[in-house]
């Protein structure tokens, strides 16, 4: 399988070009037709799962083509243990968000197009090893987000949709700054991933210094940290739920890979001085600014978004913390709130299609009405909360013990959040679905065999690494060892 | 080698040919009574002169017309865009509704003569030629923008137009006497031999820098000479003002880049560029660069009307066009000629969908376009997306990749702070582009507004230049290469 990583990010491009003729009123030609295109790449995936070396820390499944030789650009691709969690996320979310958005009807093929055209840039943003091909991949996935988001989104979407892209755009422009800085800053100049990081040790402290900050702002948008968090309620708010969907499990774990990827591995002296203030305390900030946000929300949708802000506060402080389990926590907590997060927004969605509003008081005693929608919406409230033996708590607790060793203040303060997340949760799960059941919604419809089909993969991944974690933990030990001993070597 | 006048007219087939194409135009406008017929032939005539341009690419490099005009291949690449966008205009122009009726004779004639000014502009070696040829675009260009009869603001366009030119052509003439006056000469090479050898005062070369840079800032519509720019780009036909904007504005930067590198400037060994110590005219190019781009892309935020949206746009591609010259190297010279091109195919398309819009609804505001996507011009829709996208200069677009070149020759020369600005004004330009294009595809029709529809000859450019968009943001290397090629300034 040599060109399996190519597949996985053009095969989404083949299937556009293909919707893209079809005619404009075949809305299920154009819906199954999308479909059948993500199950390649999902099933790539699965065969990538099953022959990843676990033992090499380093690139696999390598491909080196030219591409523009007089600028030294290739095509250079690979997957290694910090990206394979998010390509395996990436195939499986796609394939999942197309069947949770049956539900659109207004310009049917141009939703599906950009769609694929989304999925195979996120792909690519992760499988790329040659820098100027990352940030074309970076910048390819603005085009489709503010489309998806702008046309079938809600009440505020174009408000949300042009934040979203100004936002984003800012920071890419800085990345663009800071990889031609490092692009000149090696003779023979090259975009070469690889040998960035080989080269760590030839950068000035200054030029560190100043590169680490102005990425970091480019990452830290998507993450997103406070201060640069405030795209995130409207757009999430606003994108229709495959969208949401997407845009939280993938999109937001951009910005942390980036920063373990480039600023980690090519900028390590820099790491080491500034992770403490961008990126635990911020971390840690986070986390609790994101937990007391969400108990304030009335809607729904945007208790979930603040809840994200929250739980990728987890993985920051992670990162920050220099030790195995923290990073290792760090990365699984990617990985983990990717499908816990995906969960929660297609729940949403199920009681949005049917009720047409998200408010949190409008609901209640949901449960009678809608037992089995309550059952799987309790697992993934229990998991975002990090119940033990559902997979949150295993990255949670990870990056807990692993920050511990070096702040053990932040920590503290990290774990005392767990009680505002409970606090948010566990009201919420009241108001909606115990108690007194809402005469308006006494007979709302069941959650449908297509709804559950695309909860039920997630919820199974959500119970089984809450068991047994070492599945997804083999995957990144062996690179995320590697990269923590070259961080710390330069501290 | 250094041409007489009967030698050199082997050299200039291009301009003879446009030469006759002109007259021909004038001549048949006596009898044809059917005057769309004179735009094709000018556009045939023009087409001529393209392929002569092309033919005389290999030849050797030399001085004509006793050293008035230089022949190489810098001159060439610059005529082949001029060739090209006076194509791109007399297509436009026959499927335009506002250029119709008796006087179209005298407007292909014009605009070919244009064409032809810009050829000069390109290959001028001479201070007087440099004037005679600018002076003749802008003469025309004048009449031209104000040829829509009965329109008050095509009119209020052409007298600000000659205003402004005409006083920033009399700075511009001054400033090269004052050249003139201190090195003894008006050809470029031996101001060259004189500055670099002799002494003449810094001040006074400065003074005189600044003022013939007006005269180049005027044409290319930097600040602060670009205050004629929104009103003619609004009041012009719209064929005009894609022309004046890609046209006029290459005209503008090849005779800067000619007059201030090879003439003031002296090339090292390593692809950079040293001036006359004392002389600071980068710097105040830079703050000029940055400046531009700034007010270019602040003012366009709050504009309604789509031609003056794209003037300051235009505005504001000087300004980064700019940032190419500043940085006394190849790379950066290399990077504008590049641009130049990706800037061709973005703007032209973007006023080809204003005029296609303009056909079957009459409006040129924003509010016009509301919901074009759903109301039968999707196709004009999304081209307008993608060039407005590649104007901003997103990938995988034309437009990202003009900016990543001259962004690298920026950081490679080590202007951080120009490059932050640059990227800045990119993230500001995004929000009114995004505007036209959220008004297009977001914003829903409610009735109200005329459908739209694309004739055959107005889609095939349009679809054909943003196919070039798209295919350059991935596969550029003819051009890039086409570029370095034609980086040679014929010295002697």
């Amino acid at each position: 399988m040599e060109h399996i990583l190519t597949y996985m990010t053009f095969i989404p491009i083949a299937g556009m070009v293909v919707v893209l003729c079809l005619p404009s009123a075949a809305h299920n030609l154009i819906k199954w037709t999308a479909a059948i295109t993500t199950v390649p790449p999902l099933l790539l995936a699965i065969w990538l799962f099953v022959n990843f070396d676990r033992t090499q820390a380093g690139f696999q499944f390598v491909e080196h083509h030219a591409w523009i030789p007089s600028f030294n650009i290739e095509y250079f691709v690979g997957v290694d243990g910090i990206s394979i969690t998010m390509v395996l996320l990436t195939a499986l979310l796609s394939f999942l968000c197309m069947f949770a958005s049956w539900g659109i009807e207004k310009a049917v093929k141009g939703y599906f197009a950009l769609f694929l055209l989304l999925d195979a840039a996120m792909m690519g943003v992760f499988v790329s090893l040659d820098f100027f091909l990352f940030y074309i991949f970076w910048e390819l996935m603005l085009l489709p987000m503010y489309f998806l988001i702008g046309i079938w989104g809600g009440p505020r979407r174009e408000y949300a949709a042009i934040k979203f892209f100004l936002y984003t755009l800012a920071g890419s422009v800085l990345m663009l700054l800071a990889l031609l800085a490092l692009y000149f800053s090696q003779t023979p100049h090259t975009f070469d991933m690889t040998k960035l990081i080989a080269a760590h040790a030839t950068y000035s402290h200054t030029f560190q210094t100043v590169l680490w900050l102005a990425l970091f702002i480019g990452f830290a948008i998507k993450i997103p940290a406070f201060p640069f968090h405030t795209w995130l309620p409207d757009a999430h708010v606003e994108a229709p739920t495959a969208i949401s969907v997407i845009l939280a499990g993938i999109l937001l774990k951009m910005g942390t890979y980036g920063i373990l990827r480039i600023n980690f591995a090519m900028l390590p002296v820099a790491t080491g001085e500034l992770a403490f203030y961008c990126l635990g305390a911020l971390g840690a900030f986070n986390i609790v600014y994101g937990a007391l946000c969400a108990m304030a929300q009335k809607d729904l949708k945007k208790l979930v978004a603040y809840s994200s802000i929250s739980h990728m506060g987890y993985v920051m402080l992670g990162m920050a913390s220099f030790t195995p389990q923290g990073i290792q926590g760090a990365v699984l907590q990617m990985f983990n709130h990717g499908t816990v997060t995906a969960m929660l927004f297609l729940l949403v969605g199920v009681i949005y299609d049917r009720a047409h509003h998200r408010d949190i008081e409008g609901f209640g005693g949901l449960a009678s009405v809608m037992p089995l929608y309550t059952g799987v919406t309790g697992l993934a409230f229990f998991a975002a909360l990090g119940l033990p033996g559902l997979s949150a708590f295993i990255s949670e607790v990870l990056v807990l013990i692993g920050a511990w060793q070096r702040y053990p203040i932040l920590t503290a303060i990290g774990a005392s959040a767990v009680i505002l997340t409970a606090g948010y949760i566990l009201w919420t799960l009241q108001r909606v679905f115990l108690g007194k059941v809402n005469e308006k919604y006494a007979t709302l419809p069941e959650i449908s065999g297509r709804e559950l089909f695309t909860l039920a993969p997630l919820a199974v991944i959500v119970v089984i690494l809450g068991f047994y974690p070492k599945v997804v933990l083999d995957l990144m030990s062996a690179s995320l060892d590697s990269l923590n001993q070259l961080v710390l070597s330069s501290l | 080698m250094s041409l007489d006048s009967v030698h050199s007219l082997g050299y200039i087939l291009p301009e003879i040919l446009l030469v006759l194409t002109i007259l021909a135009v004038f001549i048949a406008d006596l009898v044809v009574t059917e005057k769309e017929r004179l735009g094709e032939l000018a556009l045939a005539g023009t087409a001529l002169s393209l392929l002569a341009v092309s033919r005389l690419a290999g030849t050797p490099d030399a001085w004509l017309f006793s050293k008035m005009v230089v022949h190489d291949p810098f001159a060439i690449f610059f005529k082949v865009i001029f060739a090209l966008a006076a194509m791109a205009a007399i297509w436009m122009s026959l499927g335009s509704k506002e250029i119709k009726g008796p006087n179209q004779g005298e407007y292909y004639g014009l605009l070919v003569s244009s064409t032809l000014g810009m050829y000069f502009m390109a290959s001028a070696s001479n201070l007087l030629m440099a004037y005679l040829s600018l002076e003749f675009v802008s003469l025309t260009s004048y009449v031209l923008s104000g040829y829509l009869r009965h329109n008050r603001r095509s009119g209020e366009a052409a007298l600000k137009y000659l205003i402004y030119g005409g006083v920033a052509s009399g700075t511009m003439i001054y400033g090269m006497s004052w050249l003139f006056g201190l090195t003894g000469s008006m050809d470029f090479a031996q101001i060259n031999a004189a500055l670099m050898q002799g002494d003449p005062g810094k001040l006074a070369v400065f003074i005189a820098v600044v003022l013939t840079l007006a005269g180049f800032g005027y044409k290319i519509s930097a600040v602060p000479f670009h205050m004629w720019a929104p009103d003619v780009y609004t009041g012009a036909p719209i064929p005009i003002t894609a022309f004046l904007s890609v046209g006029s504005k290459s005209a503008g930067f090849a005779l800067l880049m000619r007059v201030f590198y090879p003439a003031l400037s002296h090339a090292g060994a390593d692809g950079s560029w040293q001036f006359l110590p004392g002389v600071d005219w980068p710097q105040l190019v830079l703050v000029l660069s940055m400046v531009t781009m700034t007010l270019g892309n602040l003012s366009a935020l709050s504009q309604r009307n789509l031609k003056r949206l794209l003037a300051y746009s235009s505005i504001a591609h000087a300004g980064y066009m700019l940032m190419g010259f500043v940085v006394l190297s190849n790379e950066g010279l290399r990077a504008m000629m590049f641009y130049m091109v990706v800037y061709y195919l973005m703007n032209i398309g973007a006023f080809l969908v204003v005029m296609i819009v303009a056909n079957s609804t009459g409006r040129e505001d924003i509010d016009g376009y509301r919901g074009l996507a759903w109301r039968g011009g999707a196709a004009p829709a999304v081209a307008m997306a993608i060039f407005l996208f590649s104007l901003t200069g997103l990938p995988p677009l034309a437009g990202f990749v003009g900016k990543f070149y001259l962004f690298a020759a920026v950081i490679r020369q080590q202007f951080y702070f120009l490059a932050l600005v640059g990227v800045l004004n990119s993230v500001i330009s995004l929000y009114y582009y995004a505007r036209v294009v959220r008004t297009m595809f977001l914003d829903f029709p409610d009735g109200s507004e005329a459908p739209v529809t694309v004739s055959l000859h107005n889609g095939a450019l349009m679809w054909g230049l943003s196919a070039a968009t798209i295919v350059m943001g991935v596969y550029w290397a003819p051009v890039i290469a086409l570029a370095d090629r034609s980086l040679q300034f014929f010295k002697g």
